[in-house]
């Protein structure tokens, strides 16, 4: 990863850009075309929101060594966000002859809380979007790194926080619909979210948006910022030491995370419909973190892929062997870790160095074998932090 | 009832309270024919002799035939004929599937017994053809009072301290003459107390201007909670328009009302202090062991509520197995025996845990995270496909259950119960871990591994035996877990993030720490929740959490270590 390509010779560049061609043109030709159903795509659709909340985790854990065990907290906060915005346009309900959202008619509002209000305007929504999750990250960012909480004390910590949210997310005098959360949405910026066009313009907006996470991921890990934020992971008292203030770069980075997350969740509401307080329990940022051990941490594609392989598994195994699944996923983690530590993204390097092996000891059969070991080094100092 | 018959009513009771003393004495030396078989004399007996025998049950306070009297007043008692004997006094034990059809079994008085025919078979009879048995009017009027006044002759203690303060609360004047008559001869101290409560609480009720402000004295010295109320009416009658009280006399009640405030304070106080210390000794066993292998060890076991869940469900497994083979006895016993088995059944279960998982990733702290939460999925839908997705309520053993009240705090046993062990636990775990040469060793991996391994002390095993020793006392958490509420495959994960806290909280590896934290953190959380409700009691001990680790990044007491990381 350190030997710096030029741009234009990365491979990572361009299988972005074919993921771009076959997410953003191909599929939606195809589903125009008919071959690829609107539930195909609904799901892939979700699957890609899942991926964005992946590459945040991977930001933070995989690159900079902060488990957190509470992104999923800022996915949500995106979506509910936007969930307001989309909560208003409804519009009047045949029930109770009123604007107001079906919860709070039971509950007995007359009008909409002062909270609420500016939520009628789609440009506040989204801003909010991004700044909910953003000012939420860098507070308790702040907070928490101010105190030199780290390693597995954040990862507590942070579990701590979605789960206290979680839990104030419950509540129904807390004016965002208790249990029930938002659901039952019409219309989005004026379209109706039930038309198909709609549905496959967010499914377009997801591939973008995953794309744009990856390049800037990409963009990100090759600038000085990304250096040392790698050099916090593998050791942050020796980058304090050279004189970086890594209390900023962590921060910063936590913020930035939270933000792909908040907005992921945005995409992933309309899409799938409804959002509730289930979406902050603690097992849905494990679930995340699962994806990107999965898939392979700190780099590029692990997140994407394992959030995708995890998440088809899942919807497959629920349906095949409704008894067994949970079973089936947790044996799937345990060999991951035990034995695949760089995740499947590193199957195809294992393979190169196992060949690697083959041909040394074919060629000199006497020697001790020295090739696999600092590679073995290089991955437990990566992940001992 | 009452309006037609007072005078009647009270003459009576004064008839039979005269007899009372002397009836009280006869208790004491002479047995007599048991309860059971005066009631049923009495039930064919003529009316005098009828009264004469109530009296008798009265006096001796046999408050095992109280629900037989009342039956009888409803007409709820039957002869059953039979051919060649005497009729038999029963009652029905309708079973809920004879409901529907005109059989029933029926229950002998006497004996309290289902009524069996000659082969032993429970005997069903036609509803037709039982007589329900209608006591006289006068006898009627006496069962009611009987009924009310036989606990206050009740051998147990708290029943009679119980029944004084209820029939004063009833603020009539026959029982009050019953409640006076009865402190007469009453000795023990505390039912003295309450008889005085009683006959303050009536006289506050039927008594002249005097009496009624010599009782508010009275209760306000005997600190009487549920004279609060009544003097409170009182106060607002006398200040009403048009009441000539003096503003001495006014005086006097507020003070008393004052008095009484400030006592059911205090007595709130401790109440929710008690209800603190025992929330947080469950808070404590469940952290414990997390103390051990998280505090200790470094290792994040997130199956560790799968490792409780277990211990929850091994005793309701012994409790089965007991109540199979030793049958009430079993039932009564199964706990004790239970406690060391969930013990050993966790450890096996932890020990296993280490060997297969666990001591990879020693040097891979995070990535033991997920892989032990992988475990906990496959474990907790093992549960649910082994033991059935329903959760199993275990019986707590009757010694378990029931209370004894201090000053007005009720302390309820199994809530003493739980404290008491979780000190016994903490000492012991204590005692381990600083004075066995095992805790030595403990102790010397878990600060530095490569030293220890160079003094000749084989780190693998003592690791596996302590992480063996963290998940056994989180099959004791289990154990009582299971005794508060009902035990199903998502048991450990309610506790999970809470117990995480506690540690990091407490200062990781410090058992004290965590003592701390998990009392102070159910102490809190209880002294909240009335004000907030238990949701946002929870929400506020949470982000309150976070906060203290701003102020104290370390926990409680941080390991003082050079060492930078």
């Amino acid at each position: 990863m350190s030997t710096l390509t030029p741009a234009s010779k990365d491979k990572n560049l361009w299988a972005i850009a074919v993921f771009v061609l076959i997410g953003a043109i191909l599929l939606p030709l195809l589903n125009m075309g008919g071959v690829v159903a609107e539930f195909q795509l609904n799901t892939w659709g979700k699957y890609l929101c899942y991926a964005t909340l992946a590459v945040s985790v991977n930001l933070l854990w995989g690159y900079t060594g902060l488990l957190s065990l509470g992104q999923a907290l800022f996915f949500a906060l995106g979506g509910y966000a936007f969930g307001m915005y989309l909560m208003l346009m409804i519009g009047e309900d045949p029930n109770y002859h009123t604007r107001l959202p079906d919860f709070m008619d039971f509950m007995g509002y007359q009008e909409l809380p002062w909270h609420w209000q500016p939520f009628e305007h789609a440009w506040f929504a989204v801003a909010a979007v991004v700044l909910v999750p953003g000012i939420f990250a860098l507070i308790f960012g702040f907070l928490a790194f101010r105190a030199r909480i780290k390693g597995v004390y954040f990862s507590i910590i942070t579990q701590t926080l979605t789960y206290a949210a979680a839990l104030l997310f419950f509540r129904n005098e807390f004016t965002f619909g208790g249990n029930n959360g938002f659901t039952d949405f019409k219309e989005m910026f004026g379209l109706n979210l039930h038309a198909v066009s709609t549905q496959r313009g967010l499914f377009i907006a997801s591939v973008l948006y995953l794309a744009a996470c990856l390049l800037f991921n990409w963009w990100l890990t090759r600038t000085k910022f990304g250096k040392v934020q790698q050099a916090i992971r593998d050791s942050e008292n020796r980058v304090r030491f050279s004189g970086y203030d890594t209390l900023q770069y962590k921060m910063l980075i936590f913020t930035a995370a939270a933000i792909i997350g908040g907005v992921g969740g945005a995409l992933y509401v309309p899409q799938v419909g409804i959002i509730n307080p289930n979406e902050m329990m603690p097992v849905k940022s494990l679930e995340a973190v699962v994806w990107v051990a999965v898939g392979g941490r700190g780099r590029l594609w692990g997140p994407v892929i394992g959030a995708i392989l995890v998440n088809a598994i899942k919807s497959w195994a629920t349906v095949q062997f409704p008894n067994y699944w949970l079973i089936m996923l947790g044996a799937l983690f345990l060999f991951v870790v035990l034995f695949l530590p760089g995740g499947v993204a590193s199957i195809p390097e294992q393979f190169r160095h196992w060949r690697k092996k083959m041909d040394a000891r074919r060629q000199a059969p006497a020697e001790p074998m020295k090739a696999a070991e600092p590679v073995a080094e290089v991955e437990t100092a990566k992940s001992s932090t | 009832m009452q309006a037609f018959s007072l005078t009647t009513f009270v003459r009576g009771l004064f008839l039979l309270l005269a007899c009372c003393p002397l009836w009280l004495h006869a208790q004491e030396k002479t047995t007599g024919p048991d309860s059971r078989a005066l009631f049923v004399e009495a039930l064919t007996a003529d009316n005098d002799r009828a009264n004469e025998i109530l009296q008798e049950l009265a006096a001796r306070g046999a408050t095992e035939v109280r629900p037989l009297l009342e039956e009888w007043r409803a007409g709820g008692i039957y002869a059953f004929e039979r051919a060649d004997a005497q009729p038999l006094y029963v009652t029905l034990a309708t079973t809920p599937a004879q409901e529907e059809t005109s059989e029933t079994y029926i229950r002998n008085v006497e004996t309290d017994e289902l009524v069996e025919n000659a082969d032993g078979d429970t005997l069903a009879v036609e509803k037709g053809d039982l007589d329900p048995l209608f006591p006289s009017r006068r006898l009627r009027r006496n069962l009611l009072q009987i009924v009310d006044l036989i606990a206050l002759g009740s051998p147990e203690a708290s029943e009679r301290a119980e029944a004084a303060i209820a029939l004063g609360l009833k603020g009539d004047a026959g029982y009050l003459t019953a409640l006076q008559e009865r402190r007469e001869i009453e000795e023990n101290g505390a039912v003295q107390d309450a008889l005085d409560e009683g006959i303050a609480l009536a006289q506050l009720s039927l008594g002249d201007r005097e009496t009624k402000l010599e009782a508010v004295q009275r209760l306000d010295e005997l600190n009487s909670i549920p004279a609060l109320d009544r003097i409170r009416a009182l106060q607002r009658e006398a200040t009403a328009e048009g009441s000539d009280w003096s503003a001495e006399d006014l005086a006097a009640l507020q003070t008393a009302i004052h008095d009484l405030e400030g006592y059911l304070k205090w007595v709130d106080f401790f109440g929710t202090a008690f209800r603190g210390l025992s929330a947080g000794a469950v808070l404590l066993v469940v952290a414990l062991g997390l103390a051990i292998t998280f505090g200790l060890m470094g290792v994040i076991n997130m199956a560790h509520g799968e490792m409780i869940a277990l211990g929850a469900y091994t005793v309701y497994f012994v409790q089965q197995g007991m109540a199979a083979a030793f049958g009430p006895i079993g039932m009564e016993w199964y706990f004790p025996v239970a406690i060391p088995v969930a013990f050993l059944v966790s450890a096996l279960a932890g020990l296993i845990l280490e060997r297969s998982v666990i001591q990879f990733l020693y040097k891979r702290p995070l990535e033991s995270l997920l892989a032990t939460w992988g475990v906990s999925w496959i474990l907790q839908q093992a549960f649910k496909l082994l033991f059935g997705a329903q959760n199993k309520n275990v019986e707590s053993p009757t010694w378990l259950l029931g209370n004894i009240t201090v000053h007005d705090i009720s302390l309820g046993y199994n809530r003493l119960f739980i404290i008491g062990f979780a000190i016994l636990i903490l000492v012991g775990t204590w005692l381990l871990l600083t004075k066995t040469p095992l805790g030595l060793c403990i102790r010397a991996v878990m600060q530095n591994p490569q030293m220890a391994a160079s003094m000749g002390i084989s780190t693998s095993r003592t690791r596996m035996a302590t992480f063996a020793f963290g998940s056994g006392l989180a099959g004791l958490a289990g154990a009582f877990l299971s005794q508060i509420g009902s035990v199903g495959s998502g048991l450990g994960q309610t506790y999970i993030v809470d117990s995480f806290m506690v540690v990091v909280a407490g200062g990781v590896g410090n058992l004290l720490g965590t003592l701390y934290t998990a009392l102070g953190i159910g102490v809190i959380d209880n002294t909240l929740q009335p004000f907030l409700g238990p949701v946002m009691g929870k929400i506020c001990v949470l982000f309150a959490i976070i906060l203290f680790l701003q102020w104290k990044p370390g926990g409680l007491f941080p390991a003082r270590s050079r060492a930078l990381d």
